[in-house]
């Protein structure tokens, strides 16, 4: 509400704030004082790994700690209001009306069971800021300036009728109802494809423009936050390891960490020939597929050679993880058929053999789902040696050992621990452990990387590289990220509505010309420049103009 | 899943010595208990030696296999000769009854081996979780030894008709004239007994019915399901008056006739918690690898549902508790004059007139396992939930 006054004007103060974490009834601290200083209209990015302590700070900023967590030292001086001192009463006032947060997951956000309207409204008329009626008419016009379609009628939707890019935007319009003095968002965008990954992170970057807003925005994409932010905090196990505005930090970082995290996706698989005439290890040929009465796959063809890596592209919804379903036998295609080392695979898994299924094996998306939270790593890795190669006991136990060396994790530490008890990392090297310990020739990587941190991600794209180099596997990676498939596709196949748009060796395919749809996307991968959507954008609109 | 054959998170060093002595002295003990009856009853004390070397050899394999200090030894050796000790002393009624004795040993040993091995799960529990556990042991431990600790028999008439609480007669007399103490508790080892007996077969039942549906789907699921909602649209004591009308009022035929009614309930539970752990990827990754269906009940399905699972255990248990008392009391329960605790407080009832409160311990007895159970399975929920974390 504070249009009048400029930039400049210290907003938020927070001065040696520490915050504790409870676990096995002990606290730990896992913030160790950190200092935040925000002005009017400026943008903070917070970045680091997972467990830096990122989204706690953020959530500071509101007074808010999570649950089981407490702010223990320091002060959050908020236009000169202590938040870690106020009651509760007042911190009521000030959240949501002056201060407002956007969550990483606004399909979880978001109350099914209401209109979206209905929930934007709430708040300007609960802080009796407006009535009713005016809060309507202004939510239109925020849907608008956030470029959301039809801002008319959107917000009589209900949260799961409209897309994930565009109730990200519904959320970041709620949050903005009340005018706030600051928004926090919380990695609103990992969550998004590429494509629409851009329109959310231009539509915030106007808005918070337009109010004069202060916003602190947490990531872990340092190219993201490059891109919003005017000053960067680099943090690391609740340290503060660099400060700076975004232009220096991306030009001269000054610490080894930060170096690190620039320099993310910078390993590369040496290329490798065209395949030779051999039979492909995998062949998809002319496969439809349909989910009941809904055709989701038409016509797709790809072939998998062995020790090679195809990597298939796409934003959700494109295909690309029920074309893995179909070559597992989850969902048997319509028409086409899929072949292995030249003999056709039934299309139901369990008409398949034991063997034909012992050499396809699967990494999943979610390493926290993919494994059985009651078992010890010992039995998640042994099964399939005692399942498909009959081994027991010691012999069993030596080679769930050795599989555990292969993917970098120390055996007496971590075979009898459970999944609780691992990073996500970690978790997802065990999924690694567990698909190699069938001895496959293939592996279908669906996601693997994207539910983890930058750094990790890339320790895992190396792990899977140096096992392929060394097993000869061939991998078939499903992925929505192009610097992922820059790192490690020998072909890559791009995907759009259930089609093959694009297909062919990487050098062939990441060279222009592009199929236009390939363009988009190689387009869309953030950089580190801070002016990369800036231009993106200019010559988008150049281009349709 | 398997237990360490050899660390020993204790620290201290496994002394074969102390177990090899003390299996030998419960061996030699067991063996005299059985053989003061081979006179009376020549099959059951062959039975028993047989069962005494089968006890001991499970006893000794558990031993070499669990983690342990000399101070878990000490725990283990102590309580078991603690027990021996009490039965020499008490020797008359221990060897009058031998097999109340030897499951007297066998839950103490059960009892100090499970506490060494989950010492450290144990230190961490609260307060009322010791309650409950506590409680549910003496109430096991009674029940066990009912015959030994009883002061009179079962349905014997010791004195005239509602006698006040004396020495002779701790609580007194019932309308009969049989003591009420010894009637609480054989009481209490009919209807714990029963109860339990009945709450686990509804678990079996209704949990396999249940996870089976949400494996299998499709017919099974429909089958399963709309047997079960035909079973539900009764009400379910009319039903169970209907069915032991028929089949008369063993004790059988009231454990099955109301462990099908209880299973219905279970059933539904276990089916809604199995569907949202069907459709995690671990599962899906085990139906990929080939998995049969057993495996996929029991290793990954089965461990993710039983904190829910465990939580209905206490609850479901206490409702079979209560519907047992109902149809006792409507004369198609437990049959006199076997001891239980709701015909137990009906039949006395006259006496709260007077202001005898003795009628009620019975009922006591039911709120205060009731109270207990629940105690341990609300630690063993929060115990459960935190591990997913």
């Amino acid at each position: 509400m504070n249009d009048a006054a400029g930039k400049g004007d210290v907003l938020l103060h927070m001065h040696g704030l520490r915050i504790e974490g409870r676990s096995d009834e002990i606290w730990h601290e896992i913030v160790h004082g950190i200092d935040v200083t925000l002005r009017r209209g400026e943008v903070l990015g917070l970045i680091g790994e997972s467990g830096a302590g990122k989204s706690t700070i953020g959530l500071a900023a509101m007074g808010f700690a999570r649950d089981g967590c407490r702010i223990s030292g320091g002060s959050i001086m908020f236009d000169d209001v202590d938040l870690a001192k106020a009651s509760d009463d007042s911190l009521r006032q000030l959240r949501g009306s002056r201060i407002a947060y956007v969550a990483q997951s606004a399909a979880a956000a978001f109350n099914p069971a209401h209109k979206l309207i209905d929930q934007y409204c709430e708040a300007p008329v609960q802080h009796g800021i407006m009535p009713r009626a005016e809060a309507e008419s202004d939510a239109i016009d925020l849907y608008g300036r956030l470029q959301l379609p039809e801002p008319e009628s959107i917000g009589f939707r209900y949260p799961h009728q409209v897309s994930g890019g565009q109730l990200q935007r519904a959320m970041t319009a709620m949050a903005m109802a009340c005018r706030p003095d600051l928004i926090i968002f919380d990695e609103p965008t990992t969550a998004l494809d590429v494509t629409t990954q851009i329109e959310v992170l231009s539509a915030i970057r106007d808005i918070v423009r337009q109010f004069n807003t202060a916003a602190i925005y947490i990531t872990h994409d340092l190219a993201v936050v490059s891109q919003m932010a005017d000053r960067i905090m680099v943090l690391r196990h609740g340290n503060l390891i660099e400060e700076g505005d975004t232009r220096g930090m991306i030009e001269d970082p000054q610490k080894e960490y930060t170096r690190d995290l620039l320099a993310v996706r910078t390993f590369r698989k040496e290329t490798v020939d065209e395949p030779n005439g051999e039979t492909p290890l995998l062949r998809m040929q002319n496969v439809s597929a349909s989910y009941g009465k809904s055709p989701v796959l038409f016509d797709v063809s790809m072939d998998i050679h062995r020790k090679r890596t195809v990597a298939v592209v796409g934003e959700s919804g494109s295909g690309k993880s029920t074309a893995a379903r179909v070559i597992t036998g989850l969902l048997p295609p319509s028409e086409g058929q899929v072949f292995y080392d030249g003999q056709p695979l039934a299309p139901n898994h369990r008409k398949r053999s034991k063997d034909e299924k012992r050499r396809l094996q699967m990494i999943y998306q979610m390493p926290d789902t993919a494994i059985n939270p009651r078992q010890r790593v010992r039995s998640i890795i042994g099964r399939p040696l005692e399942f498909y190669l009959g081994m027991r006991g010691a012999d069993r136990d030596a080679r769930v050992r050795q599989l555990l060396e292969m993917i970098e994790l120390d055996p007496d530490e971590f075979i009898d621990r459970y999944p609780g008890e691992l990073s996500g990392g970690q978790k997802q090297r065990i999924c690694i452990a567990r698909a190699l310990a069938a001895e496959p020739e293939l592996i279908i990587c669906d996601e693997v990387t994207s539910a983890l941190d930058q750094l990790v991600a890339e320790e895992i794209l190396k792990l899977l590289q140096r096992l392929q180099d060394e097993l000869g596997l061939a991998y078939m990676f499903i992925t929505h990220d192009l610097a992922t498939v820059r790192a490690v596709a020998d072909e890559i196949v791009v995907m759009l509505q259930g089609e093959v748009v694009e297909q062919g060796l990487k050098a062939d395919v990441l060279s222009p010309p592009h199929h236009e749809y390939t363009e988009l996307l190689l387009s869309s991968v953030p950089e580190m420049d801070p002016d990369w959507l800036d231009n993106l954008l200019g010559e988008r609109l150049e281009q349709s103009a | 899943m398997s237990i360490p054959l050899t660390s020993n998170t204790f620290g201290g060093k496994a002394s074969p010595w102390v177990s090899r002595i003390a299996m030998a002295a419960v061996h030699f003990f067991i063996l005299v208990l059985f053989l003061q009856n081979v006179a009376v009853d020549t099959w059951g004390s062959v039975i028993g030696l047989l069962f005494a070397h089968l006890y001991s050899v499970v006893a000794l394999t558990y031993w070499n296999r669990i983690d342990r200090s000399a101070a878990g030894d000490t725990v283990i050796v102590t309580v078991t000769l603690e027990f021996v000790l009490i039965s020499v002393i008490f020797w008359e009624r221990a060897s009058a009854w031998p097999w109340s004795t030897l499951f007297g040993l066998g839950l103490v040993q059960i009892c100090a081996f499970a506490a060494v091995r989950y010492w450290k799960d144990l230190r961490q529990a609260p307060g009322s979780a010791w309650f409950g556990l506590i409680v549910i042991l003496i109430y096991v431990m009674v029940a066990a030894t009912a015959p030994i600790i009883a002061p009179f028999g079962e349905t014997e008439i010791v004195g005239s008709e509602y006698d006040v609480w004396s020495n002779k007669h701790l609580l007194g007399t019932d309308n009969l004239g049989r003591d009420m103490f010894t009637r609480l508790i054989y009481g209490g080892r009919n209807t714990v007994g029963i109860a339990f007996m009945t709450t686990l077969l509804a678990f079996i039942i209704g949990g396999l019915a249940g996870i089976l549906a949400a494996a299998m789907r499709g017919w099974v699921d429909q089958v399963l399901g709309r047997v079960v909602d035909i079973l539900m649209a009764i009400p379910s004591f009319i039903f169970a008056l209907l069915i032991l009308t028929i089949v008369g009022t063993s004790i059988p035929s009231l454990i099955m006739v109301i462990a099908v009614l209880d299973a219905t309930r279970v059933f539904r539970l276990a089916r809604a918690v199995s569907m949202n752990v069907v459709v995690l990827e671990y599962v899906e990754a085990a139906s990929l690898r080939g998995e049969g269906l057993w495996w996929l009940i029991r290793s990954e399905i089965l461990p993710n549902i039983l904190p829910p699972l465990v939580a209905e255990f206490g609850l479901r248990f206490c409702f079979v508790f209560l519907f047992l008392s109902g149809l006792s009391f409507l004369g198609l329960g437990i049959q006199p004059p076997t001891a239980d605790w709701g015909s137990m407080v009906r039949d006395n009832a006259t006496l709260i007139t007077y202001g005898d409160i003795t009628p009620l311990l019975p009922a006591g007895a039911i709120a205060l396992l009731t109270i207990g159970v629940n105690f341990v399975v609300d630690w063993f929920l929060q115990k459960a939930s935190g591990l997913k974390d």
